[in-house]
């Protein structure tokens, strides 16, 4: 039972279409989510992090599109529904939270009408006790003296108190998949440590699923039991945490595991950092994308894309990766 | 709350005050001595004289802003110099013509400019959204003057649907007459006020809490009427309420065209006979009304804005 996904994304692909032509945000990722784990997407701004978690819940807004792939939520296919049948999965069966708690809320409506309304979409409760709900989520997400709180108007909290209404609102339905994208990027330190606590203790609670997407490795060591590094659209390497941290495969991970400070207790060395920068999607270099930042690049980088390849890790999750060096044993 | 209306309400003072010493210090600049003009060439000395202190004009400057500023208090304005009727009367005579056909036309603009702005913001981007915006540009494009002509000449002369001009107090044929100018006025100021209620819209359709309500599970439909309609009518509001003392003054064009005894047609006669204490009054006037109603828009916004109310 332990093996079968909750959600599996399988050779997702999602093209923009923009003035300068086609542009593929998201190039065939699939990925396995397990039920009340955390798998974690790594990659700089621009990786299509942000368009995979909007393609699960099919809310990518023109002029992308889903043009290829599965998006399987305990085997149903979401990609076929019909936009009435994904806005019973939206907020009831996977929530979403996002980056910004600042414009997230709409200004003009007290959080508990928020709240309110994401349960009442779902649930055919009255009123009285989908109030009497959302003060029960607000206790839950840590909101002080909830009874008074759910009349604010957003602007009337701190960041980290809206990103707890965000969150309460997410968990109003009991979803088995939460997708977090960036959820601490826009708070303080101290505010992101308690927000990632809370989502933490929630997921051990209620057995759920998390989908963490950040460009911060400290929050993925810290939180998630499987990572995706994903560059320019393209998922480059794929492991359990343990794995990836100790015996990164892929130069880019490698990289980006150096410039974090203070990793492998080397405190007081220089950070390092990655050269150049993410290549645009409009003009990708053939071969392997990361070519032009790679310090161990290769004639044959040049030539052909490497395929992801499976190298070993646990067994309950594979340890991929997309690097030339681990298909050819050069 | 009642702080910050107060402070909006005492914030007006210094800004009538201003306006009041602007208006005077401009129509003495620009007034000359009206005594001349009243007499004609054939008076003499002593009866300018006359006139000069019956009209107050021997006085200090100081005496004189004094008393304009008891006839902004009083809403006594003096006579006119060309029909010696009280301005005050005339004003108030000129405001049902104004105000009627300035209400039907603006609401008539209003429901209608609104209901399409909707359309070709909820369907952004799609064929019905690009011909709405066609039509506005088109419809912006041509002048009042060729409305006016087509209306007066083809349905009011030639199909005989409409009276061609004049003007009827008792109620029902007030409308009969007041149709065509307020469906002109509509042709003129749909086409701009469908454009400004769209971008108000639109700004408002990729903000982020959309976003988070369709993740919600809401419906499109639902998120647009509810969170983008209200976030929108911010803006709305503050364009509605700031056109409310321009109807009051109805509008010179049409109110001349189709011979409505408002408050525009009041203004151009003043022009054509330089009379200037009907002029000074009317722009007071309408001062002051701009004033109350940027203040009634500031009180307005604490209704739909409650970042506003704390402040």
């Amino acid at each position: 039972m332990k093996n079968i996904p909750v959600l599996s994304v399988k050779n997702l692909k999602t093209q923009f279409q923009t003035e300068h032509g086609v542009v593929t945000a998201v190039d065939r990722v699939s990925f396995d989510v397990f039920s009340g784990k955390t798998l974690g997407i790594v990659g700089e701004s621009g990786c299509g992090k942000s368009v995979t978690s909007l393609s699960i819940m099919k809310l990518v807004s023109d002029p992308g599109k889903i043009v290829e792939g599965e998006i399987l939520l305990r085997d149903r296919n979401l990609i076929p529904l019909s936009e009435k049948d994904m806005r019973k999965i939206r907020g009831n069966e996977i929530s979403m939270i996002f980056q910004e708690p600042m414009t997230s809320l709409n200004p003009v409506f007290t959080i508990g009408n928020q709240i309110i309304e994401a349960i009442q979409v779902h649930q055919s409760i009255s009123k009285k006790d989908a109030r009497k709900k959302a003060i029960e989520l607000l206790t839950l997400v840590g909101i002080p003296s909830p009874e008074k709180r759910i009349d604010d108007y957003p602007h009337q909290l701190s960041g980290g108190m809206r990103q707890r209404v965000m969150i309460a609102m997410a968990l109003s339905c009991d979803p088995s998949v939460l997708i977090a994208d960036e959820p601490t990027t826009a708070l303080d330190v101290t505010i992101q440590a308690q927000i990632l606590e809370l989502i933490k203790k929630i997921q051990s609670e209620r057995e759920m699923s998390v989908v963490l997407i950040t460009h911060d490795l400290g929050v993925v060591a810290e939180v998630c039991d499987h990572v995706v590094v994903m560059y320019a659209g393209k998922i480059v390497e794929q492991a359990d945490v343990q794995t990836l941290f100790s015996n990164p495969k892929h130069p880019y991970t490698r990289g980006l595991l150096k410039s974090l400070p203070g990793y492998r207790g080397n405190v007081k060395a220089r950070l390092e950092t990655i050269p150049g920068m993410v290549p645009s999607l409009h003009e990708l270099p053939k071969g392997c994308r990361f070519q032009t930042r790679c310090s161990s690049k290769r004639d044959i980088c040049e030539k052909e894309e490497p395929p992801l390849k499976e190298i070993g890790g646990i067994e309950s999750f594979a340890h991929s990766v997309r690097c030339i060096k681990e298909v050819t044993d050069v | 709350m009642t702080a910050y209306i107060l402070k909006r309400i005492i914030y007006t003072v210094p800004i009538v005050f201003g306006v009041a010493l602007i208006m005077f210090s401009l129509f003495h600049l620009v007034g000359g001595d009206p005594t001349y003009q009243m007499l004609g060439k054939h008076a003499d000395a002593k009866m300018i004289a006359d006139l000069r202190s019956e009209l107050g004009l021997d006085q200090s400057y100081f005496n004189q802003f004094l008393l304009y500023l008891k006839q902004i208090m009083t809403f006594d304005f003096g006579r006119s110099f060309s029909t010696r009727q009280k301005i005050s009367e005339m004003i108030l005579s000129g405001l049902t013509p104004s105000f009627s056909l300035a209400l039907l036309g603006f609401c008539l603009t209003l429901v209608l400019s609104l209901v399409i702005a909707m359309i070709s913001a909820y369907f952004r981007g799609k064929v019905i959204d690009k011909v709405v915006v066609v039509f506005c540009v088109l419809g912006m494009s041509i002048s009042a003057l060729a409305y006016i002509l087509f209306g007066q000449y083809f349905l009011a002369y030639k199909m005989g649907w409409f009276p061609i001009s004049g003007y009827e107090s008792e109620m029902p044929y007030r409308l009969q007459y007041l149709i065509m100018p307020a469906l002109i006025w509509v042709a003129v100021s749909v086409g701009v006020d469908v454009r400004f209620f769209r971008t108000a819209l639109l700004d408002e359709v990729y903000q982020d809490y959309v976003r988070t309500a369709r993740a919600k599970g809401l419906s499109d439909f639902f998120v647009f009427f509810k969170h983008v309609l209200k976030n929108s009518l911010i803006p709305i509001i503050t364009y509605l309420v700031i056109q409310i003392p321009f109807l009051m003054l109805g509008s010179f064009l049409l109110e001349s065209f189709f011979g409505i005894p408002g408050i525009g047609n009041m203004t151009i006669d003043a022009i054509n006979n330089s009379d200037f204490p009907v002029l000074k009054a009317i722009a007071t006037v309408m001062s002051l009304m701009v004033i109350f109603f940027n203040l009634l828009t500031d009180l307005l916004y604490t209704v739909v804005d409650p970042r506003v109310r704390l402040k």
